[in-house]
């Protein structure tokens, strides 16, 4: 079931669970998904083969999408 | 487990920075053993000449290839620092949780070189990464150079495992723009790097430097370090 994860200080929150029949679940986690850009956060959709791409809405196919803070130089 | 070419957004902060490539890199790796041999040099020169003139300088002499001996390994120092684990921790259940997330991102093997040295280890195509909490290590092909990177997730209370996770998702995401948006801190000779890292630490190097060897072997052209 794919999953919208934020990673935070707890270690990571999921957000919304959604299957691609339930599309009210989906909607929730798109809601979620917008209201956490909003917040500075960037969204990685991370498939299973280790690959990983920025998305900035929420695709309903991706298993994972993970939403991560910005990285700087130190 | 393979890194892509993107775009990450946090690039637009450091607008000014040319995209590194390969060829950039290759560059600014000659430029730091040249830089590295502009601050040693006089200190060689004087020594030898401090003899030369008068020998009873030998032991001023010394003290100057000291000198010269130490700054590289300044620099080396400076380069694996990027690596230290950060003090402050988290709660151990947010320790575990940041945990099991970076578990699901990597293979067994990372997974097993993380338990034992805090580290993970992403191929790419510029070299082989080795990832920390604050920092990252980019071994080039032939494994012979390392460059050392400082970046970070923002925000100071992150667990350390996230903060890995930050940079292993970025990276996969954009590798041009991760080594374009992280401070170069060190770069020269992996031996020299590998005798400044924590001895926990150093098999996450012979890792990546053992896959960089390997794909200098496939093609790569290899980039020598003589610094």
């Amino acid at each position: 079931m794919p999953r919208l994860i934020r990673l935070d200080q707890t270690g990571h929150t999921t957000l919304a669970e959604w299957s691609a029949a339930d599309t009210e679940a989906f909607e929730a986690a798109v809601l979620a998904f917008r209201r956490e850009l909003d917040r500075g956060y960037f969204g990685i959709a991370s498939r299973a083969d280790g690959t990983a791409e920025q998305v900035r809405s929420l695709p309903s196919d991706a298993p994972t999408v993970i939403l991560r803070r910005p990285i700087a130089g130190g | 487990m393979a890194v892509e070419t993107g775009c990450l957004p946090e690039r637009a902060a450091v607008h000014w920075r040319r995209t590194v490539d390969d060829e950039r890199l290759r560059r600014r790796g000659r430029w730091w053993t040249l830089t590295t041999i502009c601050h040693s040099l006089p200190f060689l020169a004087a020594a030898a000449l401090l003899v030369a003139v008068k020998p009873v300088l030998a032991p001023v002499s010394v003290v100057l290839l000291i000198h010269a001996w130490g700054i590289p390994e300044l620099y080396a120092a400076r380069g694996a620092g990027v690596l230290r684990p950060t003090r402050r921790r988290s709660a151990p259940p947010s320790e575990r949780r940041a945990l099991l997330l970076l578990g699901d991102l990597v293979d067994d093997a990372n997974r097993r070189l993380h338990a034992s040295t805090g580290l993970v280890v992403e191929h790419g195509t510029l070299g082989e990464w080795v990832l920390g909490e604050a920092g990252a290590l980019l071994v080039r092909p032939g494994g012979r150079r390392v460059m050392s990177y400082c970046v970070k997730a923002t925000g100071e209370d992150l667990p350390a495992g996230d903060r890995i996770a930050h940079l292993l998702l970025a990276l996969r995401c954009g590798e041009r723009d991760f080594a374009t948006v992280a401070n170069l801190a060190f770069s020269g000779a992996t031996w020299r790097m590998r005798r400044r890292m924590r001895g926990e630490q150093r098999p996450a190097l012979d890792v990546a430097r053992a896959a960089a060897a390997r794909s200098s072997g496939r093609g790569a052209a290899a980039e020598p370090a003589q610094d």
